[in-house]
């Protein structure tokens, strides 16, 4: 254990080139995907919180089960649309970044949007008859909610970003973990362990924990100080 | 003109239970209504189905304006607790103005001279939901007054606040109805109801049991229902 | 709504642009990229040509799929046979040896089983008649298909025949030799991997030498007849060059611990 700290220790101090392309592209996959799925995520949680319609209960049960989507379910779907051999495959878009960008996205949408479906609800039973008094209703509440409730959803797309930087088996299945192009931290992980070189891959592992734990702090803060502003 | 409004034989049912009605109103311009009656007797609901939250489970409100657009933007109600959005004190009007379709040009200066109508033009840039409850409830009728709405409800605006908050909204809502806005307010507060009222609408167990000037309500009562409220006696229902 | 289609139009931009780079994609094996040999040949290959090599590393079963899709412009893994019937169904074309390299048994140091040696078919019966534990890939790598060819020579019906002893991990030569390393038992492996394997415990190499360990590497540009996107001309450019004297010097230029892993045997 204590030859994997100092392996992160080394691999962190001496700046490893290859290292930080890994980490760049570890977060801009991650990230991108975080973004796509909040875009999208959002006003769909958002907007069934706030709406009543024949089948809401099972539209809502699902979604919550989608959340435990299995990445590596995940990455052989979108593996099998975006094949040349698939429906998709005119694009080109197997084992590029975009790919692993896609993949990760389909699988934390659904953890977005349950999340904020749920916490909008909640705060539905607040707004909703000022906000229909002032003739709001609709998509239109289900925005103005999402933005007066902008903190709170913060934990719901940390919960996003922390899954899609967690996972290996989509982004290892569409994106082929391909040296230089596609290897992100995760995929060098599973690909050191493999090759039994466990101290470095343990290593990278802690490289990889003190980038989440940063970001989800940095959040964390932001979150705070907001509050206290904003009431 | 959206006035009157005509309720024809509504009433309001929910859990099986009867709340509201059946009741025939006809709401004219002019007067300021009080809705009076003890706690439970229905004040709540009935405005609700006014102003259209509910709908009647059975029966007809109906305004006397076919475009329930503009049915919608004149008229603007007041919660006993106000809601704010997490913006400043003035984005909370504008956001107001902004969904009435009032242009941008426009929405901040009838935002600030609302804030100025209601004395709230000196925390127009403070978060809305770090003000005081009375602030805010200040803040509730000015968002309202920005719109300029041809009634105005208010279901029990103070009874969270504490006297001077209390009179300090009071002092708005006489700024209302000498602008030519109709009051239709529910309240418990027999003084207040003197205060701001030209007619009662007395509510016991979901019926309208008495209609009068308040003077002569609070007075001469025509039901014992009525008498013992006023004397303060009526049990809890 | 207009941000999101902008940021799409804007991510599948820039995948056609990266289309335009010039760029092949080789399907091929976790023995020879866990080796390390495509990151020394490959610089040497891009460097002379301008063309980058992105490799697919995955089991022989899945590389071969990949070619039958039209997802890799090549192919290059160890299993005459498969390559055989790959070109027989006219997914692949050009198809030239390149190298080989070896397999060894490995096992633990105390060798229960009494298997080393240097005859691979007499110790995989000792194994199986000690019911010693084995570890197997089983993922229908080359790997895994040459074991089973060994099994079948040592006269052992594997399917009918194992037991609790014969372990199946379906996995890369790297995550079966930690389980071998773990569970201490024996392993087939080709001796790339082994050489770079760093969390071998107990385990040695116990039988080495026998010429049924011979591990051809083929290689094959996926028809484009079949596939008309396939890259051809760079396609072919890689074999070429790897068939070519540069090329298979550079394979047996690339050496572990001073060790020679693969070794060029391609035909004109």
């Amino acid at each position: 254990m204590l030859s994997a700290i100092a392996e992160g220790l080394r691999l962190v101090a001496t700046l490893d080139l290859r290292l930080w392309e890994i980490v760049g592209l570890s977060l801009a996959v991650s990230l991108s995907a975080v973004i796509f799925a909040t875009l999208l995520g959002l006003p769909l949680g958002a907007a069934i919180g706030v709406s009543r319609f024949p089948g809401r209960q099972v539209l809502i049960v699902t979604l919550n089960a989608l959340m435990g989507l299995p990445p590596v379910v995940v990455g052989l779907v979108i593996y099998l649309l975006l094949s040349r051999a698939g429906p998709l495959g005119e694009l080109g878009m197997l084992f590029t970044p975009a790919a692993m960008v896609v993949a990760q996205t389909v699988l934390i949408l659904p953890i977005i949007a349950a999340l904020c479906r749920q916490a909008v609800e909640d705060a539905w039973r607040e707004y909703e008859e000022q906000l229909r008094s002032l003739g709001v209703e609709g998509m239109r509440a289900a925005l103005t909610i999402v933005w007066d409730i902008r903190f709170s959803l913060l934990t719901a797309v940390l919960a996003g970003l922390g899954r899609a930087s967690a996972e290996v088996g989509a982004v290892m299945i569409v994106g082929g973990n391909i040296d230089g192009v596609t290897r992100v931290m995760t995929t060098t992980i599973a690909l050191e362990t493999s090759k039994g070189d466990l101290p470095l891959a343990l290593g990278l592992g802690m490289v990889l924990i003190a980038i989440v734990l940063a970001l989800n702090a940095a959040a964390y803060l932001l979150k705070e100080a907001a509050q206290r502003r904003y009431g | 003109m959206i006035l009157p409004l005509r309720m024809e034989a509504v009433s309001f049912a929910a859990g099986g239970r009867a709340i509201v009605g059946p009741l025939t109103l006809d709401i004219a311009a002019g007067p300021s209504t009080i809705i009076l009656g003890a706690n439970g007797a229905g004040k709540s609901v009935l405005m609700r189905l006014m102003h259209g939250l509910l709908d009647p489970t059975s029966g007809s409100v109906v305004w006397s304006e076919g475009d329930p657009g503009r049915v919608r933007r004149q008229q603007a109600m007041v919660f006993q607790h106000p809601i704010m959005l997490r913006r400043s004190a003035l984005a909370n009007v504008t956001y107001a103005l902004k969904v009435a379709g009032v242009p941008a040009v426009e929405r901040e200066l009838r935002a600030n001279e609302a804030l100025r109508e209601v004395g709230l033009l000196q925390v127009a840039n403070r978060p809305a939901r770090v003000l005081s409850g009375g602030e805010q409830q200040r803040l509730a009728l000015a968002r309202a007054w920005a719109l300029h709405p041809e009634v105005l409800f208010l279901d029990e605006p103070t009874a969270s606040l504490d006297p001077s908050a209390t009179r300090e909204i009071e002092t708005v809502i006489k700024a209302f109805d000498a602008a030519g806005t109709k009051i239709i307010m529910a309240t418990h507060n027999l003084g207040q109801a003197r205060r701001l009222g030209d007619e009662v609408i007395y509510l016991h167990q979901g019926r309208v049991l008495e209609r009068a000037p308040v003077d002569q309500f609070l007075s001469q009562p025509g039901s014992a229902e009525a008498a013992a409220f006023i004397k303060g006696e009526l049990p809890w229902v | 709504m207009g941000l999101i289609c902008g940021f799409l139009l804007g991510l599948f931009a820039s995948t056609s642009i990266l289309a335009q780079y010039q760029f092949i994609t080789v399907a091929s094996t976790t023995s020879t990229e866990q080796s390390g040999l495509f990151r020394h040949l490959l610089p040497i290959f891009e460097k002379s040509s301008g063309i980058q090599v992105r490799v697919v590393a995955v089991g022989t079963g899945q590389a071969l799929d990949m070619g039958r899709r039209g997802d890799a412009d090549v192919v290059f893994v160890h299993d005459a046979a498969a390559e055989k019937k790959f070109m027989g169904e006219g997914h692949g074309i050009a198809h030239r040896k390149v190298m080989y390299n070896d397999f060894v048994l490995v096992g633990p140091k105390a060798d229960p089983a009494k298997a080393a040696g240097r005859d691979i078919v007499a110790a995989l019966k000792r194994i199986y008649d000690a019911r010693a534990a084995f570890v197997s890939r089983g993922d229908k790598s080359g790997t895994h298909a040459a074991e089973l060819r060994l099994w079948s020579a040592a006269g052992v019906d594997i399917v009918a025949q194992r037991g609790v002893w014969y372990r199946e991990t379906g996995s890369g030569m790297g995550p079966a030799l930690n389980t071998a390393s773990g569970m201490n038992a024996y392993a087939i492996a080709d001796r790339g991997t082994w050489l770079s394997f760093k969390n071998r415990g107990e385990l040695a190499i116990l039988v080495e030498g026998d010429s049924r360990l011979f591990n051809q590497y083929g290689i094959m540009l996926v028809n484009p007849t079949k596939h008309t996107h396939v890259k051809k001309e760079f396609g072919q450019k890689f074999i070429d060059w790897i068939v070519s004297p540069d090329g298979q010097q550079a394979i047996a230029g690339y050496t572990i611990g001073g060790e020679q892993l693969f070794f060029p045997n391609a035909t004109k």
